[in-house]
């Protein structure tokens, strides 16, 4: 819960800065962002290379695990439309639409915007943005009530990159490989899903 | 985004060669950028008054459908977890 609240304050704490404008927006312009990012993967790659039981963690998980972006799938469209029914003026396609981004909120959006229009389009980007960080912020509750594979499954698209060290660090870093395994399918899965969505 | 894969690629050949190094460092490093990483998400979702003034109205929407992603692909994850597990137990048993 504590590591939570941390989390929870940086990102609290860099929408305040960036709202009103005390640290420049030309930082967020260039890709700092992205260099952070380069340098985190380099240090988990780190982290993993130097540790020697890594390959014996890999070769100890089970092949059932690499079910699991079936489960996601399959997961968030029950869920979107599920709630789909108490949404006004919402369909449940619609729902599963927006679902289909599975957190990679950039291009999901452009690619709704494109075939449903801009509002659902917006829907599409606020959906994930939020899909993505709450697979950051609540990655520890995550595991606590739902157990080790969950924040993968939140993670979705995002699970090969920007949400990996956060699982590695509260799943485990055996979970690598599937965790690589799972955003590698969710992310081919984004745009084969919203456009097959969209037909309808 | 497959640069970002390299760089954890080239991390993990260097850490495998340097193996007989401890690094207690690393963790620590490891989550001081995790917490400049959100201070950055927070910076840009802040910064993009689209979005801040978006969360009002389709936000609500938009929170409900990532609630219903997120919360359907939790308990995804819960059954697999599960049925993994509980085979795992059978095993040892036998």
């Amino acid at each position: 819960m504590k590591s939570s609240i941390v989390i929870v304050s940086f990102f609290v704490l860099g929408i305040l800065s960036g709202y009103f404008e005390i640290i420049r927006l030309s930082i967020v312009d260039t890709d700092i962002g992205f260099y952070a990012l380069c340098c985190l993967m380099f240090f988990v790659g780190l982290s993993l290379g130097n540790d020697s039981d890594t390959l014996k963690r890999f070769a100890m998980i089970n092949p059932q695990f690499y079910l699991l972006p079936v489960a996601t799938i399959v997961g968030t469209l029950l869920g979107c439309a599920i709630i789909s029914l108490i949404l006004p003026g919402r369909s449940a396609i619609e729902a599963m639409v927006v679902g289909s981004g599975f957190g990679y909120y950039s291009l999901s959006s452009i690619f709704i915007t494109e075939y449903k229009g801009a509002e659902l389009g917006t829907i599409a980007l606020l959906s994930n943005i939020l899909r993505e960080i709450m697979a950051l912020l609540f990655a520890p509750l995550f595991v606590k009530y739902f157990g080790r594979l969950a924040p993968i499954s939140v993670g979705g698209a995002t699970t090969m990159d920007t949400t990996l060290p956060i699982i590695l660090k509260f799943s485990g870093k055996e979970f690598a490989v599937i965790s690589v395994f799972h955003g590698f399918v969710l992310d081919l899965s984004v745009p084969i899903l919203v456009t097959l969505f969209s037909s309808f | 985004m497959f640069i970002a894969i390299g760089f954890m690629v080239l991390g993990s050949v260097f850490g495998f060669l340097l193996r007989k190094k401890e690094f207690r460092i690393i963790s620590k490093i490891i989550t001081l950028l995790i917490w400049l990483l959100l201070f950055i998400l927070g910076l840009e979702v802040g910064a993009n008054h689209q979005i801040i003034s978006g969360l009002t109205n389709l936000g609500i929407e938009a929170l409900f459908i990532s609630l219903a992603a997120v919360l359907g692909s939790a308990l995804a994850a819960l059954l697999l977890w599960k049925r993994v597990n509980g085979k795992k137990k059978r095993f040892h048993e036998e």
